[in-house]
């Protein structure tokens, strides 16, 4: 639920290193436009998202 | 240099700071500053233990709070205050309080959550919120 999604992502985000790829999955509808955003706005990539019987996966790559 | 989000936090009903506390992480997980300066009801909410008995919500929908807690409780959405700690946890989030209102109550700083940084006045804020990108008043 709502912030949880880019709260977790971002408590996360210090053990990631450069360059990595991430997986990240939620259940929250929001998170399907907030992580896109999240990532333009902390300059990182997002690369796609898939569902899973309701669940949100996200693809995001460390640039920042 | 960061872009900021100014919150004046007016309100102390747990609806309102549900509102605000989102905001507040939302904007920390953005990688924006926050700050929030607590005045009048928004001091009450961060009184010392406070925030662990407060069930007050907004007397226009007053009776839906309790709906509103079971549903929080059900779904275990997190609290204002813990969206207030995990905003913390992740950014800069500097929390002022008005000294008016603590004066008019007679309080200080040491009868609040530690959570709250600094006694400051209007001009602080003002200057503050005048560099802000986003600034609200809750």
């Amino acid at each position: 639920m709502c912030p949880m999604p880019i709260l977790s992502l971002k408590k996360a985000w210090k053990d990631v290193t450069v360059g990595q790829i991430v997986a990240i999955s939620a259940t929250d509808q929001g998170a399907r436009r907030d992580i896109p955003s999240w990532a333009e706005a902390t300059g990182n990539t997002f690369l796609g998202m898939t569902e899973e019987q309701g669940v949100l996966i996200f693809y995001l790559q460390k640039v920042a | 240099m960061k872009e900021r989000m100014s919150i004046v936090l007016f309100s102390g009903t747990v609806d309102k700071l549900l509102a605000a506390s989102i905001l507040a992480t939302g904007a920390a997980a953005m990688d924006m500053e926050v700050d929030l300066f607590l005045t009048t009801w928004g001091i009450e909410a961060f009184r010392k233990g406070a925030y662990k008995t407060n069930t007050r919500v907004s007397r226009d929908y007053e009776e839906y709070g309790s709906v509103m807690r079971e549903l929080m409780a059900a779904k275990k959405a997190p609290s204002w205050w813990e969206n207030l700690q995990g905003a913390k946890e992740i950014g800069d989030v500097h929390i002022a309080a008005c000294s008016m209102t603590l004066e008019l109550f007679g309080l200080t700083l040491n009868d609040l959550e530690p959570v709250v940084d600094e006694v400051t006045g209007v001009a602080t804020f003002m200057e503050r919120a005048r560099n802000s990108k986003v600034t609200l008043f809750i």
